[in-house]
């Protein structure tokens, strides 16, 4: 419950934050905290300076801009999943960000660091990929924006340098008429996902999947994508779900389970979206 | 490597020097001795710790107490109007809302924010805002009517 | 008399300083000079430790003290004790291994959790940076976890004392032949192995303590979040620390919730009352969640054979049973009683079985140590019989509710009718076991359910009805007899009524209240009897300096046998105020009735108020030759036998067959507690008691791996029931009055958790009968998804 003795810097420009990281020997960004503190206080992680971007405006704030969605880093759940701007383009985001934790968890944890940590449990990473989401990221060298898809590369793990921020996630709207559904089948003393099936149908039949909890981390599932793409029916489709992956085991939810868990979620969430 | 902060801690102004790592409940209960706040887990799972920052019910074990500098804390102690105890207050006495009383601070906390972004829940969306808070006396039917109790309250004093 | 508050929802008197934030709990405190304990615990549920080096520790600035188990053993302190004996089958004393403060070199950790040695400093930051710096060797050896595993031959030991890990074996009931016979002459057998796995209380307050030596006058403090200081105090003064007992006092403040896991004297009490001494200063440890969970005694935890016999009619014949019980790595204080006298003794149940046999082996095992959890022994006996009946009912085509009926025990009240004797030492007090099913099947409406049902069978969602009807044995407990059982204490209580000269009234009880609102219930006896407003009455308990002596609360006894003291103290206040009336009033004293508040004398209108004798008594002149001044009488009660409530708890539960996911839908509870002072409080216990059943049917237990590791030792792991698991419970009730007790009371504070387990596990099988899944005869609890699941694609 007592964390070991770091530094403390707040940030109020992205810059400074980033000069803090560069000169800190171990140092943290500090968002929500909802990953990090518990950490902390059980010393399983231990930087010597933690950088709060929290009060950063410019890391701050939900609109559209020429056909994209666009939330800062620092937005927390709760805010995304009331903002009008995310239920009137994306609303599967809104339903996705309310299932997070509980409710004192979406009132502080923000988009920005439940990403950054990528917890394979978790459920941003599966929204994102489905979204088709991009990640801003501003670091020593300069902003780069990159897919979901290549932000994420394994288990709790991201291209994120120590030095980088998450500025924004933008999403392309899609066209008028996509149905998108998050179905998440949750592990309950957590609250994370055990299977959370993100997707996105646009009219012209092109269907995004993926799953958070099931492998290493989220993941999009070509198989069941061009399924489901190419007409076939959400029985059939979810059927090639969690295939050629490696799964997921717990006390809760074994492989074998998990991966039929995967399937059972995958059909629901594309006969949600037919 | 103390830092200085200031917050308004149920409507009283406080400068203190803290450790980064002290955490908002530890400065709570050991710094200002407001004792109402509880600790019941170190996963910020249970929620007794529950307390709001600037108006939003949030976890204080999972908040540093750096990053309550400037902000506007309102804790248990704090929700009644003077001798005038805040309906959810009531309705925990009125509905047997409560046993041990040890996460009734937090479950009070919470329950506020729920009213106040959800004026009349329903009995299943009154059970989902509280899911983020334990209560191992109850079984949670009576919270629940407590909850119900207040809501109808507020929507009476709203309309008076 | 008219009762203005016994039978009543009187609002609870203590409330008001808990949703203020104004409770005070043990954490809440913070004693001058005080300084806080870190105590090192071992990572390794089996292992022997080398070496202990503390100098760096001991060197940090803000360090006070280090202490290792070698000071504790050089200074003669023994370990915590057993506070019940039961002995092997043969007559030997059951293995009794010490369980020390903390572990020292040289010897072996026996769990996760196990105390090494404890660090004090003048912050909780500096402890638990320093406890880091403590460096320990350990020799890591296998362990083992399962009870059943560790009686084996070439299980690894947990104390060289207890050969095969065999703390004692214990069996009760009839001769085992004639069960024999009556099992392999029966019709049918239903047969069950389960597991009735391991609890973890978690109550929502952490354990924490505080010692505080005083020099000047050598005394001692204990702070500590309690169910019973005087036992507490008992113990540790008497058999673990050897000082005094009238130089220590033990308070329990505000308590946030026991579940039995608060009842026992755990060595961190010993620790900081003997640190206090060492450094003479105050000591405060409070458990983090982490600790608790590797700490705090767990509850239940027996692997089952069970085998009940039917004859072609369905009466039962025979019930037989072979159990190992886990008691973890040493003998907590009740914890021999738990599988035995509490256990063993209830296995009659509600029916008229006429063999029962139970052999029972309880075994010592590298992990926390077993103890009561709500319910204690109880709830494991009403699983055991509870899910036989409803598989009988299932194997045998006969419905459920018919085949608890057809074997029920006739209804008896205890005075018109004889108690009822059991094949297995108890003799019930009174019972109507028909009236509650048949209450809770009105309220099911179960035609309609069945109904229901066969239309869901068709579809993804099965519907299931789960059925439980339970009888246990609580108001813990007849002195004489649990001695004879080997309880090392009395089960009586104390009850002090002191009327103030202006007749307020303060009463003291030897009972605890952690959530039971004694403040409350307690005080509606008090000012009915005495006639006064409850206002006028306060109720003290929780420190042994105020209060003379006291068992404390679990098994659901405070009102049965706290209540009972309470009310002998009442009688004799009222009795001498008589005295005093009848000289006041010029009248003789058989002539005078107590009622509402005064005595009058009969036929007249001449009377004298209740407040005008109290001030009497104080202020004695004109006043009964020979009678003392004052008024103010304790009385220790202890009850002529166990009292026993009984209920039926009905679960209506659907099963997603495609995820094996259940949810509770409906949950029906009648139960009968004998008469209700409170009923919104019996309300509450019933509520409380139904939430933590319904958590061990379908969301909680402890899972230790192979090297005794708990796997889910927090709450990201380990399920707790939240808002949204639970539905809104519908109650209703019966009320057989105890025939043995002056309030007719019997106690509502397990009978929740007892009868609710096996509803809702009965009520997933009969979900997966009804879907086809008519073979399947177990899953375990909990009833998780994936089990279920499997248990369909099996």
């Amino acid at each position: 419950m007592i964390p070991h003795s770091f530094d403390y810097k707040r940030a109020s420009s992205v810059e400074e934050a980033i000069e803090i990281l560069q000169n800190g020997s171990y140092a943290k960004v500090l968002g929500g905290g909802h990953s990090l503190v518990p950490a902390l206080k059980l010393r399983l992680n231990a930087p010597d300076t933690l950088v709060d971007v929290t009060r950063i405006e410019s890391l701050k704030g939900i609109g559209i801009e020429d056909g994209t969605l666009v939330i800062g880093a620092a937005n927390t759940h709760h805010e995304i999943a009331t903002s009008a701007d995310v239920q009137n383009t994306l609303s599967f985001l809104a339903k996705g960000a309310s299932a997070i934790g509980d409710v004192q968890v979406r009132n502080k944890g923000t988009i920005g660091g439940s990403i950054a940590h990528a917890d394979p449990s978790a459920d941003w990473p599966a929204l994102l990929l489905a979204a088709d989401a991009s990640i801003v990221i501003q670091g020593a060298d300069g902003t780069k924006t990159v897919s979901a898809q290549d932000f994420f590369t394994g288990f709790f793990s991201t291209i994120l340098e120590e030095t980088d921020i998450i500025t924004q996630i933008r999403i392309p709207i899609p066209p008028e008429g996509t149905k998108s559904t998050y179905q998440k089948f949750v592990q309950p003393a957590s609250r994370f996902a055990i299977v959370g099936c993100a997707a996105v149908k646009e009219p012209s039949g092109a269907t995004r999947v993926a799953f958070a909890g099931v492998s290493d981390y989220a993941f999009r599932d070509e198989a069941v994508e061009s399924a489901s793409s190419s007409g076939a029916s959400a029985e059939e489709a979810a059927s090639k779900a969690a295939e050629g992956v490696s799964i997921m085991s717990d006390h809760y939810a074994s492989e074998d389970y998990r991966k039929h868990l995967a399937k059972v979620y995958a059909r629901r969430a594309l006969v949600e979206v037919s | 490597m103390e830092i200085k902060i200031s917050v308004n801690v149920n409507g009283k102004d406080y400068v203190r020097e803290v450790e980064p790592r002290t955490l908002l409940v530890h400065f709570l209960r050991d710094t200002l001795r407001l004792t109402g706040t509880h600790i019941g887990c170190d996963t910020s799972s249970c929620g007794a710790c529950t307390i709001h920052v600037d108006g939003v019910a949030v976890k204080s074990c999972t908040m540093l107490a750096v990053q309550a500098d400037g902000c506007t804390v309102t804790t248990i102690e704090g929700l009644a109007q003077g001798a005038e105890l805040h309906p959810l207050q009531e309705g925990f006495k009125e509905c047997h809302g409560l046993q041990c009383g040890f996460c009734t601070p937090g479950m009070i906390m919470t329950a506020a924010d729920l009213l106040a972004k959800n004026p009349s829940p329903s009995e299943s969306e009154i059970r989902h805002g509280l899911e983020g808070n334990f209560c191992r006396c109850t079984g949670y039917h009576n919270i629940v009517k407590a909850v119900q109790y207040a809501a109808e309250k507020m929507s009476n004093e709203v309309s008076a | 008399m008219s009762n203005k508050y016994i039978g009543k929802a009187v609002k609870r008197v203590e409330d008001k300083r808990f949703i203020t934030g104004k409770g005070k709990y043990t954490d809440d405190m913070i004693l001058p000079g005080q300084t806080y304990a870190y105590i090192i615990r071992s990572p390794y549920a089996h292992a022997k430790v080398n070496s202990i080096d503390i100098s760096h520790a001991l060197s940090a600035e803000g360090v006070v003290a280090v202490f290792t188990g070698d000071d504790i053993a050089q200074s003669g302190i023994n370990g915590v004790p057993a506070g019940w004996q039961v002995n092997f089958k043969n007559g030997d004393i059951m293995k009794e291994p010490p369980h020390p403060l903390l572990v020292g070199t040289g010897s072996t950790v026996k769990h996760v959790g196990d105390a090494v040695a404890v660090v004090i400093a003048e912050s909780k930051e500096i402890a638990a940076d320093a406890a880091e710096m403590v460096e320990i060797d350990y020799e890591v050896f296998d362990a083992v976890v399962n009870p059943a595993d560790a009686v084996k031959e070439g299980a690894p030991l947990v104390h060289e004392a207890a050969p095969n890990n065999i703390a004692f074996d214990w069996e009760i009931g009839n001769p085992k032949a004639e069960v024999d016979e009556a099992i392999a002459n029966s019709h049918h057998v239903t047969s069950l192995e389960f597991v009735n796995q391991r609890m973890i209380p978690n109550p929502i307050e952490p354990r924490s303590a505080i010692g505080l030596y005083e020099p000047s006058t050598d005394r001692y403090t204990l702070y500590t979040s309690t169910q019973n200081p005087h036992l507490i105090r008992l113990l540790m003064c008497a058999f673990v620390l050897g000082i005094p007992e009238h130089k220590v006092r033990v308070v329990g403040p505000d308590v946030g919730g026991g579940f039995g896991s608060k009842i026992f004297h755990y060595t961190e009490e010993a620790l900081v009352t003997w640190c206090s001494k060492q450094i003479e200063r105050p000591v405060k440890w409070t458990s983090e969640r982490s600790e608790a969970f590797i700490t705090d005694a767990h509850g239940r935890d027996h692997v089952t054979h069970a085998e009940m016999g039917f004859d072609k009619e369905g009466n039962v014949t025979a019930l037989r049973i072979k159990t190992f019980a886990n008691l973890g790595a040493y003998l907590s204080t009740f914890a021999p009683a738990v599988p035995t006298y509490l256990h063993g003794t209830l296995l009659q149940g509600l029916y008229t079985t006429p063999k029962i046999h139970l052999d029972m082996t309880c075994a010592f095992t590298h992990t926390n140590a077993v103890d009561a959890y709500r319910g204690a022994g109880r709830p494991e006996a009403t699983y055991l019989l509870e899910r036989l009946m409803d598989l009988a009912a299932h194997e045998m085509g006969i419905d459920p509710v018919e085949l608890r009926m057809k074997n029920f025990i006739p209804p008896f009240d205890g005075v018109n009718q004889p108690g009822y004797q059991t094949q297995v030492a108890l003799q019930y007090d009174s019972g109507n076991y028909q009236e509650v099913l048949k209450r809770g099947v009105a309220m099911l409406g179960y035609e309609e359910f069945r109904k229901a049902q066969a239309e869901a069978a068709q579809s993804n969602k099965l519907l299931g009805v789960g059925f439980s009807t339970y009888v246990e044995a609580c108001g813990i407990a007849p002195s004489a007899v649990v001695g004879a059982l080997g309880a090392r204490a009395g089960l009586y209580e104390v009850g002090q009524v002191r009327v103030q000269p202006t007749g307020k009234v303060s009463v003291y009880t030897g009972a605890h209240s952690h959530g039971q609102g004694h403040e409350t219930t307690f005080a509606q006896v008090v000012a009915d009897k005495l006639g006064i407003p409850l206002e006028d009455v306060e109720i003290h308990h929780g420190d042994t300096e105020t209060v003379a002596f006291g068992m404390g609360t679990y098994g659901s006894r405070s009102l049965a046998v706290g209540g009972s003291a309470i009310v002998k103290s009442l009688e004799k206040i009222i009795e001498k105020g008589a005295k005093i009336a009848a000289h006041k009033l010029e009248a003789n004293v058989d002539d005078l009735t107590f009622a509402d508040g005064k005595y009058t004398v009969n036929g007249t209108d001449k009377s004298v108020a209740f407040g005008d004798i109290a001030l009497t008594a104080y202020i004695p002149h004109n006043y009964p030759a020979g009678l003392e001044p004052g008024l103010d009488f304790s009385s220790f009660y202890d009850p002529a036998n166990f009292t026993y409530p009984f209920g039926c708890h009905i679960a209506v539960v659907e099963v997603d067959k495609e995820t094996g996911k259940v949810s509770l839908k409906r949950f029906i509870a009648v139960d009968d507690v004998g008469n209700v002072i409170n009923p919104m409080i019996v309300d509450g216990q019933i509520h409380g008691g139904l939430a933590q059943g319904i958590g061990q049917a379908l969301l909680e237990g402890a899972i230790f791996d192979e090297n005794g590791q708990l796997i889910n030792g927090s709450y990201m792991d380990y399920c707790m029931p939240r808002a949204d698991d639970l539905p809104m419970f519908e109650l209703d009730r019966t009320e057989t009055p105890c025939p043995h007790n002056p309030l007719g009371v019997k106690g509502a504070g397990e009978a929740g958790c007892i009868g609710s387990t096996p509803a809702v596990v009965n009520a997933v099988l009969d979900a997966l009968w009804s879907g086809g899944f008519g073979h399947v005869k177990d899953i375990l609890m909990p009833t998780t998804p994936e089990r279920v699941w499997r248990a369909m694609n099996s």
